[in-house]
């Protein structure tokens, strides 16, 4: 291996996000497009740090009406009960199958939650240059972008349970707006972890210099 | 005249793409894999007979996908009556409630993101058995890749399990074919994961800037390189 690590960046090359390919950039401006795959090159993500703030500040204020509002409806002759996302996780342990509340637990509440203080600190650390051990971060950074769609499953049980429980007069589930909320932040978690650009973990000061320079 | 990138590539030397490293990949060994020497990510894993074993794996895909949405999952009965469901009937019953954003998004990461996996994995995997494939070949290859961690089927096989449980003291359940369709399913989409290699397409595809795609105004800006 070479003995100083060198980037593409500081190559003068620049690699293709699509299919992988290095190329010379077509200027030093723009880096035009790749010869193989042909879709439009870029040295890093474009606004990166931008677009992945303004995802999770929406997908944390999504967050609240997720975990206060009702998710589900249950409608039976003698009672209806409203059930949040906490509820159905508290009902399924009272039920005794503790192992699937865990389950929900994490994917529900704490996978988002771990998300979004993740991605705020990967962001923060990238924009103060905080020393410390790249390579645990880039590590974090793997973990949230590969949990993130298990969070989708809370949204799943309201679909199938709703579609199942179509038992009138006795039972009837009905999905509660909290699920839109949910979804909300499950997306919108999933597109920032997508839309942060790990590189820049990696990137020494000069070049992150250059970032911001080149921004505005 | 040969290009740089061409150049580079004939030298293996690749950027890791989650830390922009440069590096030139060593032979491999046999089902041997290289990590990224600074952040560990992998970088190439040896395959054999990736394409041919992606392509079998996929037809096999196909058939389940459709037993698996065709079929009812499951049964549920009590008090006398009986409702079963199938994944596309869950989305109509959400939509039918006036949840139409949250039906569409469950239609799409269990059923459209499966599909669109499974055909463009067909056409990539077809195309590339005999090199070199066509440019456009590349494009779906791309989509498939973006919309890979959409594709939620085991998420959502884990969701009906629990809603099951949740419901079992209420009624009684019989599991449908659809079910058993559904869980082969997943483990060969979980197969094709592991069997494909999207490296060994893009070397069997046909460079864009070899040729005049129709259609592709401002593609040719690809043809910018110049040393020899």
């Amino acid at each position: 291996m070479m003995s100083s690590p060198l980037t593409s960046r500081e190559a003068g090359l620049v690699s293709c996000a699509t299919c992988g390919l290095l190329s010379r950039p077509a200027s030093p401006d723009e880096a035009g497009f790749c010869p193989r795959c042909g879709y439009k090159l870029s040295r890093r993500r474009h606004n990166t740090i931008q677009y992945t703030w303004a995802l999770i500040i929406a997908a944390a204020i999504c967050y609240i009406p997720a975990n206060v509002l009702p998710v589900m409806t249950r409608v039976t002759l003698v009672y209806t009960k409203e059930d949040t996302i906490i509820d159905g996780i508290v009902a399924l342990y009272a039920d005794g199958s503790w192992p699937l509340a865990l389950i929900v637990l994490i994917a529900s509440i704490i996978i988002p939650m771990a998300k979004l203080v993740a991605l705020a600190y990967l962001l923060t650390i990238v924009r103060f240059r905080a020393p410390g051990k790249n390579l645990d971060r880039a590590r974090l950074y793997r973990l949230i972008d590969f949990v993130g769609r298990w969070s989708m499953l809370d949204v799943f049980v309201v679909t199938l349970a709703v579609a199942l429980v179509q038992l009138q007069p006795f039972l009837l589930a009905k999905p509660g707006p909290g699920v839109l909320f949910f979804a909300a932040v499950v997306v919108l978690t999933m597109l920032a972890a997508k839309t942060f650009d790990p590189r820049l973990i990696w990137d020494s000061d000069i070049e992150k210099e250059d970032l911001h320079v080149r921004k505005s | 005249m040969e290009s740089t990138a061409e150049h580079l590539l004939s030298e293996n030397l690749i950027a890791c793409p989650d830390c922009d490293l440069l590096q030139r990949l060593p032979p491999l060994p046999t089902g041997g894999k290289v990590r990224c020497n600074r952040c560990r990510r992998i970088l190439a894993v040896d395959k054999i007979h990736t394409i041919e074993r992606t392509l079998a794996l996929t037809v096999a895909a196909l058939i389940l996908f459709a037993v698996a949405n065709l079929e009812p999952l499951i049964k549920l009965s009590t008090h006398g009556r009986e409702t079963n469901t199938t994944v596309f009937g869950s989305v109509l019953e959400m939509w039918a409630r006036g949840y139409e954003i949250t039906a569409v998004l469950v239609g799409f990461c269990s059923i459209i993101a499966p599909a669109v996996y499974i055909a463009f994995m067909l056409i990539i995997n077809f195309t590339a058995l005999h090199p070199p494939a066509p440019w456009w070949v590349g494009i779906l290859l791309h989509w498939a890749d973006r919309q890979q961690t959409w594709a939620m089927l085991e998420v959502m096989m884990l969701g009906l399990l629990i809603s099951l449980i949740k419901l079992s003291d209420i009624a009684t359940m019989t599991p449908g074919i659809g079910m058993y369709a559904m869980g082969a399913l997943i483990a060969i989409l979980a197969a094709m994961k592991v069997s494909f290699d999207s490296e060994i397409v893009w070397r069997r595809l046909q460079w864009i800037i070899d040729i005049d795609p129709p259609g592709k105004p401002g593609r040719k800006d690809a043809a910018t390189e110049t040393d020899a």
